[in-house]
């Protein structure tokens, strides 16, 4: 068995795809019409083969309240690995990207969190050598 | 006053004002994980969200709301009264 997808919940499809791919820099994989929706998802242009991202619809009513509470808490839906954060944090913030969380250096991780536009909170890690 | 030195006995809410002071407006998120990292704190985030309620109440800490964020933010002034009642530059003169 092996992990080969993982999904964010987003309020809007082509929202979450333009800042996935634009901002964030992924690539799109799959785009498959499903009536309403799309199957929809994103790979890391380091890593085309790997695991996917799925931007599913969050319209099931336990969603919303669930991703807002988070939110308000200031915690991330999930993480991204980068090299260099604090490169990353620039050329986001320059983008228009909005921080709840400057890059903090935890010891063995410096870790920032953004906000991706489509009510999640996404933390992006930059792993640092043990001393 | 009962309030400002009940808060500021615990070393935890301690803490947590040390490290807002560090860096102003943080969420509770990053309070939590700069308390676990740096501090050693292992406390769950009800736990801190309580501390952080103790230190709201006797007016140290304030709550701001930016849209679908919440932060938190030191605030002195409180203190004040302390070096008020009890002077901090030697002998009354």
């Amino acid at each position: 068995m092996r992990i080969n997808l993982s999904s964010v919940p987003v309020d809007d499809q082509a929202k979450a795809l333009r800042f996935y791919t634009e901002m964030l820099g992924f690539q799109k994989k799959h785009d498959i019409p499903m009536g309403e929706h799309r199957w929809l998802t994103v790979v890391s242009p380091e890593d085309p083969d790997g695991v996917e991202l799925a931007l599913e619809p969050d319209e099931h009513p336990a969603v919303k309240p669930f991703k807002s509470a988070l939110v308000e808490d200031g915690i991330p839906f999930t993480s991204f690995a980068v090299r260099d954060i604090a490169a990353e944090h620039k050329r986001l913030e320059s983008l228009g990207v909005r921080f709840t969380q400057p890059p903090v250096d935890y010891g063995t991780v410096i870790a920032a969190v953004l906000d991706d536009t489509c009510g999640n909170l996404i933390m992006i890690a930059q792993e640092t050598p043990k001393s | 006053m009962d309030d400002l030195y009940r808060a500021i006995a615990d070393p935890t809410r301690r803490a947590i004002l040390d490290e807002l002071v560090e860096r102003d407006g943080q969420s509770l998120f990053e309070l939590c994980g700069r308390l676990t990292m740096k501090h050693g704190i292992g406390s769950s985030r009800q736990a801190i969200s309580q501390h952080l309620e103790v230190l709201e109440s006797a007016g140290l800490v304030i709550v701001r709301r930016e849209g679908r964020y919440k932060f938190h933010w030191f605030n002195g002034e409180p203190l004040r009264a302390i070096t008020k009642r009890w002077p901090t530059n030697g002998l009354r003169s």
